[in-house]
């Protein structure tokens, strides 16, 4: 049933620190690993080692550049399925694939409903759902349902491949619909944003924004060298020499 | 977007498909057109061809096909399977129709009011197809007041000038259809037009900054996460009509509407044989150049997930 549920029990997702997001990809490798053995495997690769390389990822790691009147900096952002509250790619879902968990607010696709008519994909605006052309049916961030309750795990691997890999700690799995909860704590002192919010998609995943430059550091690169005066004697003619 | 053929055949062929179905269902219906059998065949057998091919065409690009029946299914939240159920569903009017005028002969009676109701389910499924697009958020240009009236429009034009031509073909037109087609045609170039200047001057309110969360300043990228391209650029990242747009808004505007006019205004002053020959000219020229026009709705309509690409 496309129907979004009125509420969710809880509200799964990620936080994301584009702080401290090194761009390392770990996430990734991570991520496809598990889950081109898991819920919705397999995470198809066409042509693997070829000239013309595709496949299906559920997270991807883009790398920006951020100049403001501050100055400019780096930022590594991880891309993946956001749990909308408000999900299109749900609703425009002809089928029933596509559905949202009234008990945890994941967004799922049953594989075995999906036609392949890629509307879902389209309206999804943050590019999270990938097709899968050798299936023919489209596949997306399963937010590691087969680890978060997983009992053969134990309990600190209980969180998604991607929140597991990250060596610092810039990922963070919890209920966002609990006030209370680390994750909505550390959205609400680090000032969490919702992407691109104009849209009314009213995104589960929070991204932290990299902190404000600080004062401490060099607000000016180092000046350019100096060019080196010509010089006579032994080492200008080692200079002249060494220019031709 | 990416103009996949199979959808852009689809859209042009059944919105001139139930553009000709619903112009036959009340104008046969009405006895403005006599009950003759080889008008009835050829004009409910090419409305509901065009249709049936627009429709095999669309469950052409499909992964699955043959799960097609399921999206008949979630008709509450989806325009696609409401447009699903609501061009299964004018096929039992349009048929009655069809088998009233053609193996009957008669277009009065019950043949009439299923002719109305073959009308209105026409419409409303052009409806749907239209909703489809109009629906979708991140496509700026498609989520847009001008779109759903484009795809009634579009339909009645096509609609309109198929029907002309095989009035024309039959020997019955008359000076009313082609003055119905001539400003049908000037309304569907003038809206296009109007569609072409307000996507033209759209200021989008999503950038790469509220995409990335990154207040302020500039957002440039600087490495994508693959080195090839992905479903999501193959997809959504369609570019080459961006480039020619010029020249292609050209040619859709001199196919679909120029071309035609001149050949209907053309066909009011020659004799039965010329004008029959202009007719059929002008509603092939106007089909091609809707495929044009289709193709340029899908290739300049800008996702936003490029703007993650930086594009």
């Amino acid at each position: 049933m496309t129907c979004i549920p009125a509420q969710t029990d809880k509200k799964l997702g990620l936080v994301i620190d584009l702080d401290t997001c090194v761009g390392c990809q770990a996430c990734v490798t991570a991520c496809k690993e598990w889950n081109t053995g898991g819920h919705m495997a397999p995470l198809t690769d066409i042509d693997p080692y070829g000239g013309d390389v595709d496949g299906v990822w559920f997270n991807r790691v883009h790398s920006y550049e951020h100049i403001t009147e501050m100055g400019g900096r780096t930022v590594n952002f991880p891309r993946s399925c956001l749990h909308c509250e408000q999900p299109a790619c749900v609703t425009v879902c002809p089928t029933g694939a596509s559905y949202k968990r009234a008990s945890d607010g994941i967004v799922l696709v049953d594989e075995d409903k999906c036609i392949g008519c890629k509307l879902c994909s389209w309206a999804c605006p943050y590019g999270a759902r990938e097709f899968d052309t050798d299936v023919g049916v489209m596949k997306k961030c399963t937010l590691c349902v087969d680890r978060i309750y997983n009992d053969n795990l134990v309990g600190e691997d209980r969180v998604p491949a991607c929140v597991a890999a990250c060596p610092t700690s810039a990922r963070h799995f919890g209920d966002l619909g609990d006030p209370a909860s680390a994750v909505s704590q550390l959205v609400a002192s680090r000032g969490g944003v919702d992407l691109m919010p104009e849209l009314g998609y009213q995104p589960t995943n929070k991204y932290l924004p990299p902190r404000a430059h600080t004062t401490r550091a060099a607000s000016v690169p180092a000046p350019a060298l100096e060019p080196v005066r010509a010089e006579g004697g032994f080492l200008g003619w080692v200079d002249r020499m060494l220019s031709n | 977007m990416h103009p996949a053929f199979s959808v852009v055949f689809f859209t042009t062929a059944t919105g001139a498909g139930y553009g000709l179905l619903a112009l036959l269902g009340v104008l046969a219906g009405q006895g403005f057109v006599p009950p003759d059998f080889w008008l009835g065949l050829v004009g409910t057998g090419l409305a509901l061809g065009l249709i049936t091919a627009g429709l095999l065409s669309s469950a052409g690009h499909l992964g699955r096909p043959e799960r097609a029946w399921r999206a008949f299914s979630q008709w509450r939240s989806s325009w696609l399977s409401r447009e699903g159920v609501a061009s299964v569903a004018t096929f039992v009017p349009a048929g009655l129709f069809a088998i009233g005028w053609v193996l009957l002969g008669r277009t009065d009676g019950w043949v009439a009011i299923a002719g109305l109701f073959a009308a209105v389910a026409a419409i409303v499924t052009v409806c749907t197809t239209g909703m489809i697009y109009v629906s979708l958020k991140p496509i700026a240009q498609w989520h847009s007041r001008f779109t759903l009236p484009g795809y009634l429009i579009f339909s009645a034009m096509t609609g309109s000038v198929l029907l002309n031509a095989l009035l024309q073909g039959f020997g019955i037109g008359s000076n009313i259809v082609l003055a119905g087609c001539v400003l049908l045609t000037l309304l569907g170039w003038g809206w296009k037009l109007a569609t072409w200047r307000y996507n033209d001057r759209l200021e989008i309110p999503t950038t790469a900054n509220t995409a990335t969360g990154l207040a302020g300043g500039t957002v440039r990228s600087l490495e994508w996460p693959h080195t090839e391209e992905n479903f999501l650029l193959k997809e959504m990242g369609f570019r080459v009509a961006r480039k020619h747009r010029v020249r292609l808004r050209q040619i859709a505007q001199a196919l679909a509407f120029a071309l035609p006019l001149a050949l209907l205004l053309a066909a009011f002053a020659l004799p039965r044989p010329f004008a029959a020959v202009l007719s059929a000219l002008a509603a092939i020229a106007q089909f091609a150049g809707m495929l044009v026009e289709r193709w340029l709705f899908f290739a300049e309509a800008k996702h936003t997930v490029t703007l993650y690409y930086g594009r």
